[in-house]
């Protein structure tokens, strides 16, 4: 049970929020120009590592506002939490936690 | 009876105030201050149950949580309760307990005969044996659980209340032991908010079960000083008889209280059980350790138990567990037990050492004590059968893989056996913290941690008690420091002068007899599972290398609890057989919660009428009068049918459709999502949430549209209609508004940002009646005077506002049922009122109320699909003969690349079909399996599936819709859908059954 800092309402319990998968996965701009295989990609494949992630969040119970968030998977620390069309942070820990398998 | 193991004198008991108690029907007394586990012993009773797979008899075997045996079904009636620890259940007066797990008793169990049979009831018996053939399971299963079972549940409501309590808190101590006590201390002393939490009913943890001084006093008035210091002070809260049973992220614990001594009924006017939901900056684990056994031949008869529990009893409960004890061990601890029965008056025969010339301190006042100490030996066969009545002891060779010498028999009742201490790390594991193995002791102790958490004292693998209170005053100064708290003199940390010099363990996990494993008597490693050495070692033997799978396939470590006794033992097992390291073999990952938990006190008060809120609409009142029946959906309750006196259901719909058909009906659609869009982009926004054109959807007109997933799967669908020049009113399924105003929020806000839209959620804004049938038009101009209502100025797919009873109303002509439809749309407060002057008034045009189960039937009639019911998720708009909708013009919008995917252009997909049955009265089941050729029995080659089913009055004979793989080319063909004991034949057809020309809807 995390706890999330809303950039619109402060700290709330997890169970507050919804889960919207990774962040920065943009809509291809004309998608009927991408091959079968590239579609797939967008639609279906995720990254999944072991450390820092950016993913987006909506504040389902609360504000109702999406938001993303900067969370290391491994720790499950909340390193950063950023407007929708904001530039994630500079300064997250980029390498994969030790030990994880890329 | 009388207390034939009574001490008298000693123990926490107070012998002022017996207590009378029933197990399995016989009345016992015991004291204030017993649990069952000690009562009973009291009494003489060792024999507690059978055990789970061989039924065996067994004993208690601890005096704690670890427990494995003494499994009872508490009280009986609403507040029975399964599987409770005899040794965590505080006496009661009237406490009513029995046996679990045996039949017809735990004296004489027919199902003892499997212990006859153990030779084919080895590790994954039930799986080798039960699976083939795999339809025969089912036959199987429920023979397999009775015998098998463990406990019964109640059959009625639950008799007592629950809540909750949410808290936060500076540290929260876990453990009232030691280190945990000096720990809350110290940081409290700093001013840090403090909740000390212990799962027994007082503070002292191991101390309550020694002999053990503390600044020259009996430790436990130490214990009941400290106790009185920290009630004093307001920054602290105790929690007692309250398990910390799982520590999750950002230092979120769980906590169930009992708040009652009496653990089966809530006291009047209180919950029985109490949820903490604890949020914790800091966290100190002070959880001690638990004993584990040495794992001999047949060391679960009746009599055998941990070394630290007959000390226990002793101290404690001032009970002598037997009347001639046996200590088994590796270590100098358990002499204690010895030196505490010895003491205390009772019998010891001998210690049994499996070490060579142990020199320790606690070793030479045994023997100053006359213990016969027997150095070199193991227990290599236990005599007895529901209890102990004796013990073979042989030498132990060299190197501890067999024995040697003579066999000496001694006799005793009790056998005390020790084989360490394992750390509890389960919260910490709980928390993400590693465990590391050290081998000198044999014991995970905890490593790294992902929280602010600290273990210490035995928790930790500090097993002397002055190490516990060091380092758990250092603990409480350290989090202070950590909080910011203004440091202050730290106080003398207590003094104890317990401690004494002890020599280092013996690992030997298996101890030998003059035969191989499970040729003379059983080991076992989990009893409350029936999991011996060497089904262990078959698992090895079958391949399973990894810890996880080899729990699975034997079950060690899966009972009630979780392995706290029998997994480190199992899991050295289990690498020596693999010929590898413990730290090599790993060990399996505690998980929440350390120990059961009550549905109750998850449940809180989130029971019957709060466990989910209703919805409903405001003609509520009007259907409830009517004698409605009512339908779920979603959250929402919606009038079903609407029945006469002894009317059947199928004949309430005949009525009720046919007034729709022939008349009119009315249908509250208050419920369906309906949500407000506005802004200079609307009509692009809709464009691209849409499968069809919206950007020249003029004000005044309305549109069907279909919205798919990104995926090209159908997700929702509904009418929007255009209010004005940027403003839109979108209507949803009724289930699916939630989901569909999320969804379109999420595009706004993270795909298409630059959009300037405005979603409002409106459903409940409005009332929405539906009225429907050719004599709609008439009654509605009855209540009218300013909206036109000709089929010309009026015509199907647009909506008008003016009034409606003088009320302000937007008029939609839409329809679900294919019959000339108004849906009807006013302020919510004046619904109730519109419904029932329409009702008045549509006496004369035959009107009839008509529920969803109607509905269902008129728009499967015109072949209207449900989403939810013709769709699954992985169905597309073309599976469903929809393309018409999907404009091939429009370059993009949500789902459209998806539809050229290849497995989308599948000629065999599953297409919507109907089916009409050979027999016009047989309605088939939703659900049923279809198949293009019958075989005599199962299985067929399934080709699809029943989505909606009904009988229909207006075309008197059954009709169906149905998804089939390659349907469409299937039309005219015959397919069946075998129902237990026959088979339907039925017809493949278009999916539209009623007016197909759509007359109705446009006159």
């Amino acid at each position: 049970m995390f706890l999330i800092p809303c950039p619109w309402c402060g700290e709330r319990e997890e169970s507050e929020f919804s889960y919207g998968h990774e962040a920065h996965i943009v809509r291809p701009e004309d998608p009927e120009k991408l091959s079968d295989a590239e579609w797939a990609n967008y639609l279906f494949m995720r990254t999944n590592p072991k450390g820092p992630h950016l993913e987006r969040w909506v504040h389902t119970a609360g504000c109702r506002r999406w938001f993303n968030v900067a969370r290391n998977t491994h720790t499950n620390e909340i390193l950063a939490v950023y407007l929708m069309g904001e530039k994630p942070p500079k300064n997250l820990a980029k390498e994969p936690v030790k030990g994880a398998k890329s | 009876m009388t207390q034939t193991h009574r001490l008298t004198d000693g123990g926490r008991i107070d012998r002022d105030r017996p207590i009378d108690f029933f197990f399995n029907g016989r009345r016992y007394s015991g004291y204030e201050g017993d649990t069952l586990a000690s009562a009973l012993l009291a009494n003489g009773v060792m024999l507690v149950g059978r055990s789970f797979k061989y039924h065996r008899p067994r004993g208690i075997t601890s005096a704690g949580t670890e427990e494995q045996n003494a499994l009872v079904q508490l009280e009986r009636g609403a507040r029975t309760i399964s599987n409770m620890l005899a040794t965590r259940v505080p006496l009661y007066e009237g406490l009513d307990a029995a046996s679990v797990n045996c039949w017809p008793s735990h004296n004489f169990d027919f199902m003892a005969v499997n212990s006859l049979f153990h030779r084919i009831l080895p590790a994954g018996f039930y799986y080798k044996t039960f699976m083939w053939p795999v339809s025969a399971w089912k036959y199987y299963e429920h023979i397999i659980r009775r015998a098998a079972g463990l406990g019964r549940s109640p059959m009625e409501p639950d008799a007592d209340t629950y809540d909750k309590m949410n808290a936060h808190a500076d540290l929260v101590v876990v453990g009232g032991g030691p280190a945990g006590l000096t720990a809350a201390r110290s940081a409290a002393i700093h001013g840090a908010r403090v909740i000390l939490v212990d799962e027994q009913t007082e503070l002292g943890g191991q101390l309550l079960n020694e002999r053990f001084d503390i600044n020259g006093h009996p430790a436990t008035d130490w214990v009941a000083d400290i106790e009185a210091e920290l009630m004093a002070m307001p920054n602290v809260t105790i929690l007692k008889h309250t398990t910390a049973f799982g520590y999750y992220d950002h230092g979120f614990i769980g906590f169930l209280q009992n708040r009652s001594n009496n653990v089966a009924f809530g006291e009047d006017g209180r919950s029985r059980q109490r949820m903490w939901r604890v949020r914790a900056k800091n966290v100190l684990l002070a959880t001690g350790s638990l004993e584990r056994p040495l794992i001999y031949s047949d060391n679960d008869r009746p009599g055998c138990m941990l070394a630290g529990a007959v000390r226990a009893y002793v101290n404690r409960y001032g009970v002598t567990p037997g009347n001639r004890h046996v200590i088994f061990t590796n270590n100098d601890d358990a002499y204690r037990s010895a030196l505490d029965v010895k003491a205390a008056g009772g019998d010891v025969a001998c210690i049994v050492d499996l070490r060579t010339k142990p020199k320790g301190e606690l070793v030479t006042q045994a023997i100053e004590a006359g213990i016969d100490v027997i150095e070199g030996s193991v227990i290599t066969a236990v005599i007895g059968g529901k209890r102990v009545r004796a013990v073979e002891i042989m030498k132990l060779n060299e190197d501890g893989t067999g024995v040697t010498g003579t066999v000496q028999t001694i006799t005793c009742d009790i056998v005390g056996s020790s084989g360490g201490w394992n750390p509890v790390v389960h919260l910490h594991s709980h928390s993400g913290g590693k465990n590391v193995w050290r081998d000198e002791d044999g014991v995970f102790v905890p490593g790294d941690t992902l929280q602010s958490e600290q273990v210490c004292g035995a928790a930790a693998g500090s097993f002397s008690l002055q190490a516990a209170l060091n380092e758990g005053d250092f603990a409480g100064i350290d989090f202070a420091s950590k909080l910011g708290l203004p440091t202050k003199k730290p106080g003398a940390v207590p003094k104890t002068s317990s401690d004494v010099a002890e020599e280092p363990w013996k690992l030997l996990w298996y101890i030998p007899t003059t035969k191989p494993a499970g040729q003379r008597g059983k080991h076992f490693i989990d009893q409350q599972n029936d999991v011996t050495v060497t089904d262990v070692q078959l698992a090895a033997r079958e391949g399973y290398r990894s810890v996880e799978h080899a729990k699975r396939y034997t079950t060690l470590g899966m009972a009630t609890d979780q392995g706290k006794t029998g997994n480190i033992p199992g899991h050295a097992i289990l690498s020596a057989a693999l010929g590898q390291t413990i730290p090599e073999t790993g060990t399996t990952t505690f998980r929440p919660p350390y120990s059961p938990v009550t549905m109750g006190a998850i449940a809180g008060r989130y029971v019957g009428d709060f466990f989910d809120p209703v919805r409903r609409t405001p003609m509520h009142d009007c259907h409830e009068k009517a004698g409605c029946l009512w339908e779920d959906v979603g959250q929402w309750r919606r009038p079903w049918y609407y029945p006469a006196d002894g009317e059947s259901m199928q004949d309430t719909v005949n009525r009720e459709c046919l007034a729709v058909r022939n008349h009119v009906g009315m249908l509250d659609a208050t419920t369906l999502g309906k949500i407000d869009i506005q802004g200079p982009d609307a009509a692009e926004f809709l464009n691209r949430i849409y499968t069809n054109a919206w950007l020249k959807l003029a004000p005044g007109k309305c549109r069907y549209g279909l919205m798919l997933g990104e995926d090209g799967m159908i997700m929702d669908d509904g009418v929007t209609s255009c209010l004005g020049e940027n403003h839109y009113l979108m209507t949803t399924t009724s289930g699916g508004a939630p989901r569909v105003m999320a969804w379109l929020e999420e595009w706004l806000q993270t795909e298409w940002p630059d959009l300037k839209v405005y979603l409002t959620s409106v459903t409940e804004q409005f009332a929405t009646l539906q009225l429907a049938g050719p004599n709609a038009r008439a009654l509605l101009s009855e209540f009218t005077k300013d909206i036109d209502l000709d089929n010309d100025a009026f015509p199907f797919m647009s909506w008008k506002s003016g009034t409606v009873a003088d009320i302000p109303a937007r008029i939609y002509r839409i329809s679900f049922t294919g019959e000339l439809s108004y849906e009807i749309n006013v302020p919510a407060s004046a619904g109730l009122s519109l419904w029932t002057d329409i009702m008045i008034a549509g006496e004369k045009f035959g009107i009839e109320p008509f529920g969803t189960e109607t509905m269902h039937v008129l728009r499967a009639e015109k072949g209207f699909i449900i989403v939810g019911q013709e769709t699954d998720g992985t169905t597309a708009p073309g599976d469903l003969g929809m393309d018409w909708i999907v404009s091939k013009k429009k370059p993009d919008f949500i789902g459209k690349r998806s539809m050229s995917r290849p497995d989308m252009l599948r000629d065999d997909r599953k297409q919507l079909v109907g089916l009409l049955t050979s027999d016009p009265s047989e309605v088939l089941p939703e659900g049923g399996q279809i198949v293009a050729e019958t075989q005599p029995k199962p299985p067929m080659t399934m080709i699809g599936h029943v989505t909606s089913s009904y009988y229909s009055a207006a075309l008197e004979h059954s009709i169906a819709l149905a998804l089939v793989k390659g349907g469409r080319a299937r039309m005219g063909d015959t397919v069946y859908v075998p129902i237990d004991g026959k088979t339907v034949s039925c017809e493949v057809v278009e999916p539209i059954f009623y007016d197909k020309e759509g007359n109705r809807i446009n006159d």
